[in-house]
This record gives structure tokens, sequence and C-alpha cells, in this order.
């Protein structure tokens, strides 16, 4: 399953000119707001005409101006989550959720699937009501349960968490993540989010100003400052893990490369696979193993580049048995310990730095392992 | 219903015959006109919207003769449909014509506003949804613009029931045949006596205008809380 597109369009002063591929797994269009990210994914749902493009799913052309092709939305199987939902108002739920579906399959058919996503989506109880009075993560997973029943072959969700405080994003992302590793259904993801990239994405595409500007796994783009729009700021590494075992005083135990990695507040069962986002920011890095300090996580490792950064800032690039460690310093700190490759050092890092935003449960098929991609 | 004389009973409810068939034969030609008027963009699209207008505009009286000159027996339209066997001019069907023709502006008006007002990002989800165009239309712009039609549909009714200088120039005023409500009023006053029965009518049009019009407001109000993302 893949997507590619291959498109150039102007909307007044703004251009557009990508191009990118989306093979299977959750790709993230990255990148601030204005960026393109939005009209790049309606080019591939078809709700407008781009000037040149060639667009094709599965080796299936969508869009080939060049030989005049163009599908109509309806006859694409692209599913769309909205950030606004969009659920119809004159329909309760389960109409709802059962639209698309019977295009997808025709009236009589029997929605074989939708017992399981209603129960994916925990819709059970919402089923009869009315989407007037539903909350906003309510909406969206309504909207995500509709998207799914009309039997996509791709998946666009566009920003389907920004219209959403923390506490609802929180709600919603676990189930992305299930989608991710038990449908196989591809998405495009369209986000502005460095940690709701670092949850779901087995791709990323970045884009600035209506181009591609980079593109890679999480890790790789999350841990270049220029692709990222904070610049260093937004710079985090990816820690892959498995929980051990929760504690009596609320810590958590993850195993990441063998060492123990102690953190709060996390509601996940002993050997649920996770991702960690650890924010460069976030690292302290120490010559020696510190003695008398409050934070939990003392990790080993090896400094493998000192790459120069923003104003007075550098980021550290640590190997240690847990992984790659990015840790954002200045250039004082990096002179006064002279750090260079292959300086022998620790990473210390707050357990309550991870927050539980940046900590996402990965599925049996996202291996942890840097070179593969989710199947 | 012994209050009303024969002759005033016939007007009310030749009235309301060609009130009912007016609205209802012009509901489709309205809905569509509406549709392409809110959501089309094609060359020709203001010219449409002023000749859908045009009857609102024009003296009662020149529509009508327009239509007798077109519909009429020796007309270009009315020769040709009097050839099937259909006569408008002078006949209850030609103040059917009379009629929708006039009030369509009305009609028209009410349902455009009603489908503008149904969010087009719906349609949007509609369609990546796998819904064609047409099913599109059908399960989410009309149902969402359903108040406005029938509030469309009741101005179109009220003001079928109303029209007097079109029906009066195109059918004439021939009780039994084409003596509608209004006519029937006009007709009364001009003979000696006849106050009572003008009276009778009057109530009874002003009854029913005041139950159009509550009902078209009552069905306005619905439309502005529907249709609309919250």
């Amino acid at each position: 399953m893949t997507l590619s597109v291959d498109l150039r369009h102007s909307f007044g002063d703004f251009s557009l000119d990508a191009r990118f591929e989306a093979p299977a797994g959750i790709t993230v269009l990255f990148g601030r707001s204005g960026a393109g990210k939005s009209s790049l994914a309606g080019a591939v749902a078809g709700l407008f005409r781009p000037e040149a493009a060639r667009i094709s799913l599965d080796g299936e052309t969508l869009v080939d101006t060049q030989r005049r092709v163009f599908r109509p939305p309806h006859r694409r199987r692209v599913g769309c989550v909205f950030q606004d939902g969009r659920l119809f108002p004159h329909l309760n739920v389960r109409q709802n959720l059962l639209y698309g579906h019977r295009f997808a399959s025709g009236w009589q058919a029997e929605a074989r699937d939708f017992d399981p996503i209603v129960e994916m989506l925990g819709l059970e109880a919402l089923l009869e009501r009315g989407t007037t009075d539903l909350s906003g993560g309510e909406r969206q997973r309504v909207a995500l349960g509709r998207a799914l029943l009309s039997k996509p072959r791709l998946l666009i969700a566009d920003e389907p968490l920004a219209a959403l405080d923390e506490g609802r994003k929180a709600d919603i992302l676990p189930y992305f993540e299930r989608l991710r590793d038990e449908l196989g259904i591809p998405v495009l993801y369209v986000s502005h989010s460095a940690s709701e990239v670092a949850r779901l994405a087995s791709r990323v595409i970045v884009l600035e100003a209506g181009r591609v500007i980079g593109e890679g796994r999480a890790e790789d783009v999350l841990a270049a400052p220029g692709l990222l729009p904070g610049g260093d700021s937004g710079v985090a590494s990816i820690l892959g893990g498995r929980v051990r075992t929760r504690h009596a005083d609320g810590v958590t135990e993850v195993e990441v490369g063998g060492l123990p990695l102690f953190l709060s507040g996390i509601g996940l069962p002993a050997g649920t696979t996770v991702r960690l986002r650890v924010r460069a920011s976030d690292v302290m890095i120490s010559l020696t193993r510190p003695e008398g300090l409050s934070a939990l996580n003392i990790i080993p490792g090896i400094v493998e580049r000192v790459m120069p950064g923003d104003g007075s800032g550098a980021i550290v690039r640590l190997r240690a048995a847990a992984g790659t460690i990015l840790a954002r310093l200045t250039r004082r700190s990096i002179r006064a310990l002279n750090l260079s490759e292959g300086t022998a050092c620790h990473a210390v890092i707050k357990s309550l730095a991870i927050a539980e935003a940046d900590i996402a449960r990965s599925g049996p098929q996202v291996n942890v392992a840097p070179e593969q991609e989710v199947g | 219903m012994d209050w009303l004389g024969p002759q005033e009973w016939q007007a009310v409810r030749l009235s309301l015959q060609v009130a009912a068939w007016a609205t209802l034969l012009s509901l489709p030609p309205g809905v569509w006109v509406a549709h392409l008027l809110a959501r089309g963009q094609f060359p020709g699209r203001s010219v449409l919207n002023a000749l859908v207008h045009l009857p609102l505009i024009l003296p009662p009286v020149v529509t009508g003769y327009l239509l007798l000159w077109v519909f009429g027996t020796q007309g270009p339209v009315g020769a040709v449909l009097e050839q099937f066997g259909l006569v408008l001019a002078f006949r209850w069907t030609g103040a059917v014509l009379a009629a929708a023709v006039m009030a369509f502006p009305l009609l028209v008006r009410a349902i455009r506003l009603s489908i503008e007002a149904v969010d087009p990002r719906l349609e949007q989800a509609g369609a990546s949804l796998g819904a064609s165009p047409l099913a599109v239309f059908a399960t989410v712009t009309l149902p969402l613009a359903l108040p406005g039609i029938l509030a469309g549909m009741v101005l179109a009714f009220a003001k079928s029931m109303g029209e007097f200088g079109a029906t009066i120039t195109f059918v004439s005023n021939i009780p039994g045949q084409t003596q509608t409500l209004p006519t029937a009023v006009y007709a009364f006053l001009q003979v000696p006596g006849g106050e009572a029965s003008a009276l009778r009518l009057v109530v009874i049009s002003v009854v029913i205008s005041m139950v159009a019009l509550l009902g078209s407001e009552f069905l306005a109000r619905r439309v502005s809380r529907r249709g609309r993302v919250s």
C-alpha cells in the first residue's frame, strides 16, 4: 500500500510544490500552520483540482493532470477525519457511523465490522445519541469510526486533535495507535505537534512554505533541529522500551536497552511496548556518575557528535545502550566539560520531564529497532 | 360550510386547488434552481437570478399579459400545448401557471437561503464517505435544508392563494372556472350588496395568510438552528 503524490498548485500568493510517498503505517505531514499540510491532504482526498499533479494510491491513478484524469472524491475510497469532526447534525451517532458504510457496501449489507469498530472506539453508549451534545473527544471518535466504516484504502486525519484540550487528546491518541497496530490501514496524518509525531509516526514528511524540506523516521526528524518548527527547542530523541513493573509509589519501571528507566504516571500494564519522547532540553550531562541527585534516571553513554545549535546552544548526541539520546546544552557547558566525540559521560533525565503525552504504546508490529518500519 | 354561498365556496375551493397545484408543480424546478443559485458557479448565474426574480419586480398585470402572449392559444407555446389538448388561457390550469410563476421567486429565495445555510464542509464529508454528488444532495443537503423548503412551500402556497393581477389578466374572472378567492372578492365588491360575501372571503384569506406566515416563521427559526457544524 503506497500513496504517491507529486503536486504543484498555487492559491493566490501561496504555492504548493511537493512530492512524497507514503508507505503503510502512519505518515505524518508535519510543519507549522500555513505550511500547506492540509491542502496537500485535501488534494489526496479530492477536495480541489490541482493545477498539475500526479497522485496514485496502490498503483491506481487518482489524479493525473497530464492525462486529464481526475477521480472524484466519492470514488477514491479515501476516508477523512477532519479537525472539526463534521458529523451530520440530522443523523444520530449510529446513522453517522453507517453513512459511508452504505455507499461502500450497499444498503442491504450487514455491517460486519460495525461492532468491532464501535467497541474499539468505545462508542456503544453513544449510538442512539444525537451529535450536537457530544463532547469534542466523542465527536472525533465518531468521526474516526465513520471514516473507518466506509472501508477506506487510505485514511486522512487532518489535525484531528487540534480542536481538543490536552486531556481529550490523550483520550484519542491511543485509538490512532490501535488503528496503526491492529487495522493496518495506511494513514496520512496532518499535524503540527511534535508529540503526536513522536507517538504516532512511522514516517514523517516535513513541510515548509508548501515544500517538502525533509522526510524520514520520527526519531530522525525529531533529532534534526533544521526540520522542526520550533528549531532546537523541539529537538527530542525517541527511546523504545517495555513496561516492567509499576511500583507502589506510582513510579513505573520501563526497561530500555537493558537498563531500567523510571517514569511517573503511566497506567500501562507490564509487558506493553512503549515509545518515549525525551526532549533534548530536558537532558543533563555529567562526566562522572552523579551522587546525591534527585533525578532517577542516569544513563551511561558515549558522545557521538556535538552539533552547534541556535544562539549559544549546541546539541550533543550520545550513544547509549538505550539508544540515541540527544541533549541540548550551552556551548559554555560543552567547553567546561570538554565534550567531544568519544567522551564517556552520563545522561541525566528527571522522571517527571517525560510527561504522559510523551509516552506512547507501540504495538507489536512497531519495531523499536531503528532500521525497521511499520509493516 | 352553509355560511358560505355556492359562489364563495367555489372560489375558496378553486383557490386551494390552484395554490396546491402551483406549489407542488413549482417545487422540483424551485429546488433545482435554488441549488444552482446557491452552489453553482456558471456563466449566466446572475441572469438566471434576475429572471427568477422578475415576476417579483414586474407589475403582475404585465406578467399576466406576457403569459397570455406566450401561453395563449395563439402564443408560441400555447399553440403547441393546444395540440396536446392542454389549454391554459382562461382555464383553471392557467391560474395554476400564473400562480406558480408569481410564487416562484419566493419559493426559490427561501430554499436557496436554506441551502446556503448548509455547511459545504458537511457535503465534502459526505463525498469523502463515498456519496456521489446526487447522493450527497439527497442525504445531506436536502434533509438539512428541509425546514427552509417547507417554509418556501408555505410562502408559495400563500402567494398562490392571493395572486390577483397576473391571474385576472391571463385567465380572467369566470365564476366556477377561474374565479379564485381574490378575484371573487374583487367581483363581489363590484356589485351592490356583495360586501357581506366579500367580507367573509376577506376573513378566510386573513386566516390563511396568518397561518402561512406563522408557519414559515416557525420553520425559518428551525433552519437557523440546524445545518451548521457545532
